[in-house]
């Protein structure tokens, strides 16, 4: 017999959807913005002749690129307790994203400063400007602006690798579809419906970002 | 006290030694043009005495001061020492004027309304008050690069390097460069400049430095330098240019 399609059965149970959605946002958020801002400050390390930094950022990016990321989720959530850290599911799971961000955003982002023209940094330093002020005032901004379409495709990967945070039961969208075909054995209708809001979620997302490039990399006078 | 004293400076790449030993006296309101074949090490020179590139051997004196070698040094150096390099180096995010502004604003700290008004006098003096919210791709070569020459004035440095400032120009744009180079010569500003436009070297200038093989060779004041040049070196330059 042929199966019969309920979507109904789902209705009761949107609460637990919408808290998914919810918390998934809210790692994307957090991962996203913490992520992003170890990925620029590594790359910067990674960029400047300070080899000792550079070394250990460069372990630190190959590590996290070369295994994968339920493992890393595993190793942060179950792991470290052994060492007396021990952390809510939510706050492994947000570590793991931030950390796993960060090395592959070092990367982008390292291209895009490596793509500044080694004229323009030497006019700033013959200006006078210090590293800092240089980094701040001259490279980050164009850098970032060459490689933001790269970066966003990375957080939207992460958006929907956080997924995988489900099998540490942080109650994000796809712990709350395992739950939910669990109790109403629904599973084509809940993993169809969680199918979609991924992607609404992704396409809002890099919309998002693009809007925010677009804000960011503005042609604005700042006088 | 000569302003820019450099004594015996080395300066190798590698293997290959490009200053071979550089004495030279820059002093208050000279104008000085470097010459030399390619290869000869003018920006090299230049370079190093603008703190971008490190020196084997020899000392920097600024203003009477030695330049070590720790960062603080070398950033007070490049308070005094201004460069113009022959690409234009704008910051391409910002405008005519925030290019000018910025460096006054975060190295010495001045008020955005301060940096302002020396960057429209810096902007207005190089002939561009017209320009000053257009973003460097929307100005031609010789517009970019007069916006360079007032970014480098408005630090108020002492003295101004310029590395072949027309070089990478259209020949028809780069009059215009020059214009300003002989207009801050007249105004008494010190400058040292590699160029390989002789006919203005000549005219505006008060000493040719001729650097062969990176030494200085000969120097002296142009008229000499090019009417009775002493080495057969300068005078094959000098005829190969004629
Ligand atoms: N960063 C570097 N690394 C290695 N070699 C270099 C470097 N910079 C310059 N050189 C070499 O040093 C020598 C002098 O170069 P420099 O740029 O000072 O010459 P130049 O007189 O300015 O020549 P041009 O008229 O072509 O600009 C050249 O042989 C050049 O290849
Ligand atoms: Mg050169």
């Amino acid at each position: 017999m042929a199966y019969e399609f309920d979507f109904g059965a789902i209705v009761p149970h949107w609460q637990l959807l919408l808290d998914g959605v919810v918390l998934t946002t809210e790692l994307t958020v957090i991962g996203a913005v913490v992520g992003v801002s170890l990925g620029t400050l590594a790359a910067w390390a990674r960029a400047s002749r300070a080899p000792v930094i550079s070394q250990i950022v460069g372990i630190y990016v190959e590590l996290i690129r070369n295994t994968p990321f339920l493992v890393q989720l595993f190793f942060i959530f179950f792991g470290l307790p052994a060492l007396g850290v021990k952390l809510s599911e939510f706050q492994a799971a947000v570590l793991a994203m931030i950390v796993n961000l960060g090395a592959y955003s070092t990367e982008i982002i390292r291209a895009g400063i490596l793509a500044i023209p080694k004229g323009q940094i030497e006019a700033a330093q013959s200006l006078a400007m210090n590293r800092v002020q240089i980094f701040r005032y001259v490279i980050i901004r164009p850098a970032l602006k060459k490689i933001w379409p790269a970066l966003s495709s990375q957080i939207v990967i992460v958006m929907l690798g956080s997924s995988v945070c489900s099998q540490i039961a942080a109650e994000e969208l796809t712990f709350a579809a395992n739950y939910i075909q669990a109790v109403n054995f629904r599973a084509f209708e809940v993993y169809f419906v969680a199918t979609a809001l991924y992607l609404v979620m992704s396409v809002l997302l890099r919309w998002g970002l693009k809007i925010f490039g677009n804000f960011l990399f503005e042609r604005r006078s700042h006088v | 006290m000569s302003l820019v004293e450099l004594h015996a400076i080395h300066k190798s790449f590698g293997e290959l030694e490009v200053l071979k030993g550089i004495d030279l006296k820059i002093e208050e309101g000279q104008v000085i043009a470097l010459i030399g074949k390619s290869g000869s090490g003018k920006s090299t020179l230049l370079r190093t005495i603008n703190g971008l590139e490190t020196i084997n051997d020899g000392t920097i004196m600024v203003a009477g001061k030695k330049v070590g070698d720790r960062d603080t040094d070398v950033l007070t150096l490049r308070l005094n020492v201004g460069m113009v390099f022959q690409q234009f180096n704008l910051f391409p995010h910002y405008t005519a004027l925030e290019n000018v502004m910025l460096s006054p604003q975060v190295v010495k700290k001045q008020s955005k309304a301060e940096a302002k008004d020396v960057a429209e006098e810096m902007l207005a003096k190089v002939g561009l008050a017209d320009k000053m919210m257009h973003y460097p791709d929307q100005l031609s070569g010789g517009q970019q690069q007069r916006v360079a020459i007032a970014r480098a004035l408005a630090m108020k440095p002492r003295v101004l390097l310029c590395d072949e400032v027309t070089s990478a120009l259209d020949p028809e744009l780069v009059n215009e460069v020059l214009a300003v180079v002989r207009q801050l010569a007249e105004e008494g500003m010190t400058l040292v400049m590699v160029t390989h436009e002789m006919r203005f070297a000549r005219e505006v200038c008060d000493k040719l430095v001729f650097m062969h093989q990176g030494r200085i060779h000969e120097s002296g004041a142009p008229e000499d330098v090019f009417a009775n040049p002493k080495t057969p070196e300068l005078a094959s330059f000098v005829g190969g240019l004629a």
